[in-house]
């Protein structure tokens, strides 16, 4: 009995060592397409990122940007105070709700020749929310203002 | 008046809570049975008390008193009434009192139902109950008081969240929390076992019907949520591995292992340790979630404003509860020896390879969510980790997991045959087959869609066979069949409610057709072998908003199907647009239609998904909801409670 138990502990032991180094590699394999860098307006325009890499630029929506483009396409500018990114949205999907200009944003796509292509737009259910990394990339260039009211 | 006598009542209840802590698990540990006795009506009367005080938070809310501040930012006199009340637990303080009260029902019930419990179990379980809550009600009152009156009541308030005004999202909270909540008394009893030294059989029986019913309410607020999301943010998703979304869904992974390995306990006598790491782990993941959700530390697509000094507080609950819960794990998880032994191919090593894969899959969720927090303080990097990750690491084990399902739950206890397998043989082909045809039918598409399928059908047909396997030999096969326990049923019925989901996942996934484009009003599309038509687009009024709404024709091959309505909301009082999408469901697949904005050189932007098997996601979750149930009212639970009513120290109270 004792034998038989000490068998089935070091057994399981083995194949949940066997389950965990596969799925370390598998995230390791994984974190290397998975993820996608943030970068500031002031960050791109310091040094200019990969043709081809998939990134968030996040900022603030500049005032009077919002242009409109062919069929659903449309511009407009990621500010954070200091640089100034253009963007051109050729996602699939509606923006988001909440998309206004003043407003804070993160746009997920990849940088051509001074042009950020975005394929996705950060949505938000809160007016009052901004996303963290933007809110520090904000203070970083003294720009950024509390929200007011509650 | 009411307000502060129901603030007066929380803290009355946090001193219950504290006394209801240190009283029964000093009894137990002196073994003075009058001081044990004391729990249960400790716990009882946290509930009363906590119950009254949300009561009043929601008369507050129901008569719009706008000298609180909460009512005042959340609520509005055009609500509904269904959204006046739900915008009690739609706020940060509401939704915590909410949490509270949610803790002492349990503890309560947990009072009421288990009186056959040994009396020091008893004692020590709602005396770990009580310290949870005492935490909780501390900080309800410390940070977030929901009773906060303002100075000068407004003549209106600020009105609740648009997107929150949804009979699919007023009641996510409450289940979802019922989930989280209902793990914290499966979490006093692991404590409680570590502080006896003891787990049995009694004590494996005790905790499955708790993590059952748990887990029944996470499904069911998972999927109401993933509903939600699919139909009310407009862009037709089910599942964006979120932050928010993650931290639910890790709890629901580990309770899902969780009730496998009770069911060890209780019928091998094996698997102590682990089981009562796996109900340690499941509510430390609720707390982790709860972290996530509040503190703001993750960017997340589904994220509301929020506040980091909250966050710390329950960073201390958190590390509190958690870290001296696995302190006292290590310090005590020798003692859980266990008798019971069994062959490599038998049962328990199944449910030993389901709970490895269970648990791993909840690691790599957990790894992927809180990556971004890691790489910031460690490497000074912002980034965020997106779904082809989850893609990746998570989905194989996914597949592994429904792989070995039909096998294992056909394996009997102890010690397995091959005979016991030759059922299946035939099929496993049969799954194979479709999988080749499905993907001969389909080609240059992904290699999901034919695998989910196969995988579904695999798991559908496995519990069939099983079913049948337990008909026996000859004839009553029926009889026999209806008369299998309640238990047995619950078991087939969730886990063809997985393979369900896991079909319904599959389909929308690899088959889906998208198109965007520009409409003006007349024009048709054809979309798969749909066409849609723009007929109009009006200006209409609703209760508390105004919509700008579409009239769209639906037709396949020259017939008409539906009229769909997609709207644009607007929502004066939180100045917020909403989208309402129009969706025509069917059983095989869903045609979802969102229109955008006026577009600046005419007509609208129309956005058009086929959605194939969506409907069988969420059908599949409501399936596991139900197994979940049919088990919980299996036989054997009620007989404890029968064997209760009979006791003699019962009849004289």
């Amino acid at each position: 009995m004792r034998g038989l138990k000490k068998q089935r502990r070091i057994q399981v032991i083995a194949l949940a060592l066997v389950c965990l180094t596969g799925a370390t590699a598998l995230i390791g394999f994984a974190l290397r397409d998975g993820i996608n860098l943030f970068r500031s307006p002031t960050q791109v325009a310091e040094l200019a990122p990969l043709p081809g890499e998939i990134f968030r630029l996040g900022g603030l929506v500049a005032d009077d940007s919002i242009s409109a483009g062919e069929g659903v396409q449309f511009f407009f500018n990621i500010t954070d105070g200091a640089n100034t990114v253009a963007v051109k949205y050729v996602g699939t999907d509606l923006p988001p709700d909440l998309f206004e200009e003043g407003q804070g944003t993160i746009a997920t796509g990849t940088f051509k020749d001074g042009l950020f292509e975005a394929t996705e737009i950060l949505a938000k259910h809160d007016e009052s929310y901004m996303p963290k990394e933007v809110i520090d990339a904000l203070k970083e260039q003294g720009v950024y203002q509390e929200p007011k009211g509650s | 008046m009411l307000n502060e006598l129901a603030h007066f009542s929380l803290n009355i209840a946090l001193g219950f809570a504290v006394f209801g802590t240190i009283v029964p698990l000093a009894g137990a540990t002196l073994r003075r049975s009058s001081w044990m006795q004391l729990a249960p009506i400790f716990s009882t009367l946290q509930f009363i008390l906590v119950a009254f005080a949300f009561g009043a938070l929601t008369v507050a809310f129901v008569s719009s008193d706008f000298s609180l501040r909460v009512v005042v930012l959340n609520s509005h006199t055009l609500k509904p009434m269904l959204y006046k009340i739900a915008g009690v637990w739609g706020n940060h303080e509401g939704s915590l009192l909410l949490w509270v009260l949610i803790l002492t029902l349990f503890a309560a019930c947990a009072a009421v139902f288990g009186k056959t419990l040994p009396q020091s179990l008893l004692a020590r379980v709602l005396g770990v109950q009580s310290s949870i809550t005492a935490a909780f009600l501390a900080f309800v009152l410390f940070t977030s008081n929901p009773f906060t009156r303002v100075e000068f009541p407004p003549f209106n308030g600020q009105g609740l969240n648009p997107l929150l005004q949804d009979p699919g999202l007023a009641f996510h909270p409450p289940f979802l929390y019922l989930g989280y909540v209902g793990l914290s008394i499966t979490f006093s009893f692991a404590i409680a076992a570590l502080l006896e030294g003891k787990v049995d059989a009694a004590w494996g029986r005790w905790v499955r019907p708790w993590t059952l019913a748990a887990w029944i309410f996470l499904t069911i607020g998972i999927g109401l949520g993933s509903w939600w999301a699919y139909y009310e943010l407009g862009w037709g998703g089910f599942w964006f591995w979120d932050p928010v979304e993650n931290a639910s869904f890790m709890p629901w992974l580990i309770s899902a292992a969780l009730l496998h390995s009770a069911i060890v306990v209780e019928k091998r006598d094996a698997l102590k340790a682990w089981t009562i790491l796996l109900a340690i782990l499941a509510f430390g993941f609720s707390l982790i979630g709860t972290f996530i959700v509040r503190s703001g530390v993750l960017t997340s697509v589904h994220a509301f404003a929020n506040d980091p000094e909250r966050g710390v507080f329950i960073l201390m609950i958190l590390g509190v509860f958690f870290g001296g819960a696995l302190l006292l794990f290590a310090l005590r998880a020798n003692a859980m020896d266990s008798k019971g032994v069994f062959a490599t191919v038998s049962r328990e090593s199944a449910l030993i390879a389901n709970n490895l894969l269970l648990a791993i899959s909840c690691f790599v969720v957990f790894v992927g969510t809180v990556w971004p927090l890691v790489a910031e303080l460690l490497m000074d990097r912002k980034l965020s980790v997106g779904p082809p990750f989850f893609n990746v690491a998570f989905t194989p084990f996914m597949v592994a997991l429904a792989v070995i399902l039909p096998i294992g739950s056909t394996l009997p206890w102890k010690r397995a045959k091959r005979a016991h397998l030759s059922r299946l043989w035939p099929v496993a082909v049969f799954c194979l087959a479709c999988v080749g045809l499905t993907w001969a039918m389909q080609t240059g598409r992904s290699l999901i869609g034919p695998v989910g399928l196969g995988l579904g059908v695999w798991l559908v047909m496995g519990v069939l066979i099983e079913l049948y396997q337990r008909t026996g030999r000859g004839t009553g096969k029926w009889s026999r069949l209806l008369s299998l326990p309640l238990a047995d049923w619950g078991k087939a019925t969730a886990h063809a409610g997985l393979g369900i989901t896991i079909f319904g996942v599959a389909g929308i996934t690899a088959w889906q057709v998208e198109d965007i484009r520009v409409m003006a009003i007349g024009d048709s599309a054809e979309i798969a072998e749909f066409t849609v038509t723009l007929d109009n687009v009006e200006d209409l009024r609703g209760p508390n908003y105004l919509t700008t709404m579409a009239d769209i024709k639906l037709a396949r091959d020259g017939k008409f199907i539906a009229n769909l309505y997609p709207e644009r909301r607007y929502y004066p009082v939180a100045e917020m647009p909403t989208t309402e999408a129009g969706i025509d469901s069917g059983l095989w697949r869903d045609v979802y239609v969102v229109v955008g904005d006026a577009q600046p050189q005419g007509g609208y932007a129309v956005r058009t998904f086929i959605k194939p098997l969506a409907n069988w996601i969420w059908t599949g979750a409501i399936i596991m909801a139900m197994g979940g149930l049919l088990s919980l009212f299996d036989r054997r639970y009620r007989v404890g409670s029968v064997a209760a009513r009979r006791d003699p120290v019962e009849g004289e109270a």
